[in-house]
């Protein structure tokens, strides 16, 4: 059965024990009328105990099936290959399965008559796994409609006056908004688990120095193993010089255009002056990045490749500053926004006690007001750095790919983000050593997001706690 | 004389006023950097965008000979719907331009129109077979070289090496020109039709169909569990407890992590361990879900937060449990502001391309996506894919893209606004 028809099957059951439940629970009370015993819930709750029983362990069980039952069969028709096949390495047997599964879907009844011998093989297998492919929907809708039922018989033997059907259904209520709370957990384990593996599996065929100190970066690894360089080379240095030059341009621009920006709406513009100028602002933050990378790459490039061409510079058509201009555009938002917050809770008296000594408006805001809102301007600008650390379509678009080791800003630098995107973006194996040095910078920029979040956030919460 | 202390301020006093006329003065400038910036790069969208809403037609009177097709009006289906039109529009081309001799430029020739006027024919003569033999005037779509010269986007002063339409060329859209045959039309495929690699052919709506999935299985995903995990946040969970705060501080941390990161966890997760089809709208919604649940999750948390402490207790003091009293009266005085954050979310992920492009949605899909699982793109990666085109012709649309893009998040912040301004309480 479809998954959709066993879904909506399993809907109507549930809702069938929510209604006899209910129904249930209410001839209870009728019958009790006389007596003096009262139901302990409302009728609904009844109900929805009932659906509860027939639901989850369902649910339970439709969920694991259909996350684990192609990697079974896929493993169930690949023992039924013969021995030769089986020796294959990791890549051809996953070549040979897509190949399997698209003829197994192509024609389901097709007679094994060939007298290719790799065909028949093939064709056998396609047999096979169609045949366990139908074996395992099968059994899987007949379990969930079984355990469905089940669940609904056994939910319908509660249905008793004393029981406490209401504080049975909050505290699934309960669990379930916990379990969705710690989908936040999953997350990040999910996140720290994907990158960390395939990147000790990429650390085994490429040293971490190497890595982490090498100077040149030409993941190309070559089809077959005599061509030259057939290794290819993965020293990210470039990338993180790259990266962090296209970042620092951002935040020379960022830093002080979002700084003033907060300091001219939190302590000179009035009320309506900001009630209109701060949305405007947050319009540059919601602007998609992929629009930015395109502007740059087609707007901002040239310009500035004519500019540095008529000062007698020979900027590369595709330059870091270009990247980096458009990017601190894209930041001053964050920035501002950031250090707005901080800049108004600096409390008034401290201002007004400048004030009282003869300072001007200017003098307390660069004596007093900044001084005393550091801590949290530093850590927006943290945030605001990671955010630039990490940012992918503008530098996909409007830098280049070329791994020059280089802090001038008219040349073409790649970054980390560029190279993880061309790297994993087409068709190639998981396996290789290419898309696993991808995963390895993916952990790289992960840690380094990561500790200038924690530093950041820390410190804000730090400094929040000092002026409550 | 000494001077006092009062006449050194009374001095000084010019140049300090000065200095705060100065530093409010770059507090101005700066604002006015960034409105610049913003109003530069949305109008020179609109400018290179806008003409990609017009197309240009060009009219050919086509004999629709049966010898050459090889069919006749009582011909089946079959028959008409395998002829070869190209044939009759090349001919027709022929007729009209008869010293054209060189073969370079009669392959030039027959780019004058699409390759989309053959099919064009193809549906005309087949719904109506009587046109077969017959000459009909039909307006066939130009080919971009065509459309983007006609909309004066070619310097005709450049060397002709120099450009991509030749002398002749130019010589034969002028003639065409002069006797009526080219007209701009609003470009309706834009909208109806899905990617090409002839630009004049290439649409958005595949990509606005994979866009809408993709929400769809965002939206359906994330709002449910976000607003759980707030409510629990906010009314259940115990206060200082370790798995709390740790939960709390995984959230603020994720609302930071780079997007493409996020696209590494669904290709190594969803795809490669779980076996979600790639390229998919479903795949595409699990990561971009995912993403957003820490911004819906911090502002629902902020709109419950906000819910006064009176309510609950007036709740609890007739007799509610903890969780009714949240079902029945926190949460609906609270909605507005979920609301407000989950479309804010939403319009964060409609704009998000570097995770999508992790999971395979950069594929180029001309079919139009029909269900969650079948491979599709979504507008950013389409307008990704799209800049990356030599052609001028897709410049234009790009930007006539990214301003439905933008389009979109606009009305999605307004509805965001008006909620907010609507139906927020001050208590």
């Amino acid at each position: 059965m479809p998954i959709k028809f066993l879904l909506i099957t399993l809907l109507a059951l549930l809702l069938f024990g929510y209604f006899i439940g209910r129904k249930r629970s209410l001839a209870l009370k009728a019958n009790n009328g006389g007596a003096k015993k009262t139901l302990h819930s409302l009728p609904k709750y009844y109900g929805f105990l009932v659906s509860l029983w027939a639901g989850i362990p369902a649910l339970i069980i439709l969920l694991l099936w259909t996350a684990f039952d192609t990697t079974i069969i896929t493993s169930m028709t690949v023992s039924q290959l013969p021995e030769q096949t089986q020796q294959l390495s990791q890549d051809e047997l996953g070549l040979l399965m897509n190949e399997i599964i698209n003829l197994s879907q192509a024609d389901k009844i097709s007679d094994v008559s060939a007298n290719d011998a790799k065909m028949l093989i093939k064709q056998t297998a396609a047999n096979n796994f169609a045949r366990f492919s139908h074996i395992s929907n099968l059994a899987k809708t007949v379990l969930v409609l079984v355990m469905a039922l089940m669940g609904l018989l056994l939910g319908l033997r509660y249905i008793r006056a004393e029981t406490r059907a209401r504080n049975y259904v909050e505290t699934a209520i309960k669990l379930t908004m916990m379990g969705c709370a710690s989908i936040a957990i999953l997350t990040t384990f999910g996140i720290i688990f994907s990158v960390l593996l395939e990147s000790l599996q990429f650390f085994k065929a490429v040293p971490i120095t190497e890595f982490l100190f090498g100077t040149t970066w030409s993941p190309q690894t070559a089809i077959r193993p005599d061509q030259v360089g057939s290794s290819g080379s993965f020293g990210a240095l470039p990338l993180f010089v790259g990266t962090l030059l296209i970042a620092f341009i951002a935040m020379l621009v960022a830093v002080p255009l979002g700084l003033m920006s907060a300091i001219y709406l939190s302590e000179y513009a009035s009320q309506k002056v900001r009630t209109v100028v701060k949305p405007i602002l947050e319009i540059l933050a919601g602007i998609p990045t992929v629009v930015y990378g395109f502007f740059a790459a087609l707007t901002v490039a040239p310009v500035i490749r004519d500019m540095g061409e008529s000062m007698g510079f020979h900027p590369a058509s595709e330059s870091a500053l270009a990247a980096g201009l458009v990017m601190g555009v894209m930041i001053i938002p964050f920035v501002s926004s950031l250090s707005d917050d901080v800049l108004s809770a600096v409390p008034q008296a401290m201002r007004d006690g400048s004030y009282g000594m003869g300072a001007t408006k200017s003098e307390t805001i660069k004596k007093v007001v900044i001084p005393a809102a550091l801590p949290g301007i530093v850590a927006g600008i943290l945030l605001a750095a990671s955010r630039a650390i990490g940012e992918t379509m503008i530098v996909v678009m409007a830098a280049g790919l070329a791994a020059k080791m280089t802090v001038n800003p008219m040349e073409a630098v790649t970054t980390v983000t560029v190279q993880i995107v061309t790297l994993l973006t087409g068709d190639q194996e998981f396996d290789s050593p290419k898309t696993l040095a991808a995963f390895a910078l993916g952990l790289g920029l992960f840690m380094v997001t990561l500790i200038l979040n924690v530093i950041s956030l820390h410190v804000v919460r730090k400094y929040r706690e000092q002026y409550e | 004389m000494k001077q006092s202390n009062t006449d050194k301020i009374k001095a000084s006093l010019k140049k300090r006023y000065a200095k705060e006329r100065r530093f409010r003065l770059y507090g101005l400038i700066s604002i006015a950097i960034s409105f610049l910036f913003l109003l530069v790069l949305l109008v020179n969208i609109s400018i290179k965008g806008l003409p990609a809403f017009h197309q240009t037609y060009v009219k050919l009177d086509v004999t629709i000979d049966a010898n050459v097709l090889g069919i006749d009006k009582n011909s089946d289906h079959e028959a008409l719907f395998s002829a070869d039109y190209s044939i009759i529009i090349t001919k027709t081309l022929k007729k009209m331009f008869p010293d054209v001799k060189s073969r370079k430029q009669k392959r030039a020739l027959k780019k004058l129109v699409s390759n989309s006027a053959a099919y064009d024919l193809r549906d005309a003569v087949t719904a109506n077979p009587n046109l077969i033999g017959t000459t009909h005037s039909f307006w066939f779509l130009a080919k971009d070289d065509v459309d983007v010269y006609a909309k004066g986007n070619i310097d005709r002063n450049l060397a002709e090496t120099e450009r991509r339409v030749k002398d002749f060329q130019l010589a034969w859209i002028d003639q065409l020109e002069k006797e009526g045959r080219l007209k701009q039309r609003f470009n309706s495929r834009f909208f109806t039709s899905g990617d090409s690699r002839e630009p004049e052919q290439a649409g958005i709506k595949g990509a606005m169909v994979g866009s809408l999935l993709t929400m769809l299985v965002t939206l359906s995903l994330s709002f449910p569990i976000a607003v759980g995990a707030a409510v629990y946040l906010e009314e259940f969970a115990p206060k200082n407890n370790r798995w709390v705060d740790i939960i709390e501080i995984n959230i603020n941390n994720l609302a930071a992590v780079p997007s493409i990161v996020f696209g590494l966890l669904g290709l190594a997760v969803f795809i490669a361990f779980f076996g979600v089809p790639r390229s998919a709208p479903l795949v595409g919604g699990l990561v971009l879900s995912l993403m957003t649940l820490p911004t819906i999750i911090i502002a629902s948390r902020a709109a419950i937060k906000s819910v006064p402490s009176s309510i609950r207790e007036a709740a609890y003091g007739l007799g509610a449990s903890r969780v009714q009293t949240t079902f029945h009266h926190t949460l609906p005085l609270a909605m507005p502001g979920i609301l407000t954050g989950t479309i804010i979310g939403m319009a964060q992920a409609l704009g998000e391309t570097a995770p999508l492009l992790m999971i395979g949605m950069v594929a180029f899909v001309a079919d139009i996506p029909q269900g969650i699982t079948d491979p599709s793109t979504v507008l950013p990666v389409q307008i990704y894919l799209w800049s990356d085109s030599p052609e001028r012709a897709f410049t234009e649309r790009t930007s006539a893209a990214i301003m439905v893009l933008l389009g979109f998040l606009i009305v999605m912040n307004f509805l965001a606004v008006l909620l907010r301004k609507h139906f927020e309480r001050r208590w």
